[in-house]
């Protein structure tokens, strides 16, 4: 009855990972193509400088740089919101993973999640590296 | 050529990047960076931040896929984890401080061995296995669906397929890619685990990998909105369609066409790097 018992969770577990990742990834699309309208509308005129590298502007590198560009309606920054869901659907997969190993009593993988969901968060916080 | 038309073409090329990156194996990723910086002369370090962001979505929309048929191994995914997740933030650290011309050579290496690992013939272990005592003890034994009812392995040599992962995320950090071809020795070889378990389970750790790295390209300005768009949006829907075709299409000419373009383009990034010119 336990082996039972484990996979039906590793089913639900599996099934909530695949919903996850998938509205995330749908979602983020959807911001981006939303904040691409914006942005080629009032850019799109303008003329591509990619050739040289100088950098993502400094208020477009940071999760509270990007909000504020957000909250003025900035098409670039609304593509780095869509871009931060996208890169945060794998972390929010993770952090889902260390409750199901949790709800699973298996310690030895809460752990081992754990250290991965630390690495994460510490290069998220990157901007002190 | 303005804004608009640039990110038509970009989008256009990362279309067919994800449609060819997905029906070779050889991910969008690794093909769309030598289209960008050596046919559209972008810069090496927006390529592969751009890169690195259409990776995570291709992997994300992929595993919500496979994730359900009951292949991938969520364990060994998750411990091989903290391998690839240390490699990519040490890999995006590295980027920063090397020259681009490096990036460009090592880039280039890793594209023709990937090229050359994708048209070698995979070789499944069969018959049965012995219980790894490592593997046993990290829970790592597992079964996988097949048409004769479950089929059971057991993972062998963890300590070589962690350190192989620890390699696959310094690449991809490094140089913006999935790694796939690495990650694929270190399972089906030192592992010896199942292909179907084996694919679908580092295409599951892709995303975590990458985003390990995001974290860095964000901050030090390698992910440019007005490029990443196009890119993101268009190795998506390419590799969409190509994993729908992927079942009706006899891939082997592709692969020795396509292996033969790659090996081309690899020898372009390795000699503009070596000339100075990325």
């Amino acid at each position: 009855m336990a082996g039972q018992t484990r996979r039906w969770t590793d089913q639900v577990l599996e099934d909530w990972i695949g919903n996850l990742l998938r509205a995330g990834v749908t979602l983020s699309a959807a911001v981006v193509l939303f904040g691409a309208c914006v942005y080629l509308v009032r850019h799109g005129h303008e003329l591509p400088h990619y050739r040289v590298f100088a950098g993502t502007p400094e208020d477009l590198r940071s999760v509270s740089g990007i909000w504020k560009n957000v909250l003025a309606l900035k098409g670039q920054a609304i593509i780095q919101l869509g871009l931060l869901i996208l890169i945060a659907t794998p972390v929010a997969r993770v952090a889902f993973s260390v409750v199901a190993f949790a709800i699973q009593r298996d310690r030895l993988y809460v752990f081992v999640t754990l250290i991965v969901l630390a690495i994460l968060s510490y290069s998220l916080m990157g901007s002190h590296l | 050529m303005n804004i608009i038309e640039f990110s038509l073409l970009v989008w256009v090329s990362s279309v067919l990047a994800g449609f060819l990156g997905s029906l070779t194996g050889l991910g969008g990723g690794i093909i769309i960076t030598p289209v960008l910086t050596l046919a559209l002369g972008v810069d090496i370090r927006y390529a592969i931040g751009a890169s690195l962001v259409s990776v995570i979505a291709t992997s994300s929309g992929a595993a919500a896929a496979y994730v359900r048929e009951g292949f991938s191994n969520i364990r060994i995914g998750m411990f091989l984890e903290i391998a690839t997740t240390l490699g990519a933030l040490g890999g995006a650290l590295l980027a920063t401080k090397m020259p681009t011309s490096a990036i460009s050579i090592i880039f280039g290496l890793a594209l023709l061995y990937s090229a050359y690992a994708s048209s070698r013939p995979r070789h499944e272990h069969v018959g049965d296995c012995q219980p790894n005592p490592l593997a046993t003890r990290l829970k790592m034994n597992s079964v996988y669906p097949s048409n004769d009812g479950p089929v059971g392995y057991c993972p062998q040599a963890v300590p070589a397929g962690f350190s192989l992962m620890f390699g696959a995320g310094v690449l991809s950090g490094l140089l913006g890619i999935g790694s796939g071809a690495v990650k694929v020795i270190a399972m089906d070889q030192a592992m010896r685990l199942p292909f179907k378990v084996s694919t679908t389970t580092s295409n599951f750790m892709i995303g975590v990998t990458a985003a390990a790295s995001a974290g860095v390209y964000l901050s030090r300005g390698y992910i440019n909105p007005g490029l990443a768009m196009p890119v993101m949006l268009g190795v998506v829907s390419g590799s969409l369609v190509g994993a729908r075709v992927l079942a009706e299409v006899k891939t082997k000419w592709l692969r020795v066409v396509f292996g033969v373009v790659i090996a081309v383009v690899a020898f372009e990034m390795i000699y503009h790097g070596l000339t100075g010119r990325l």
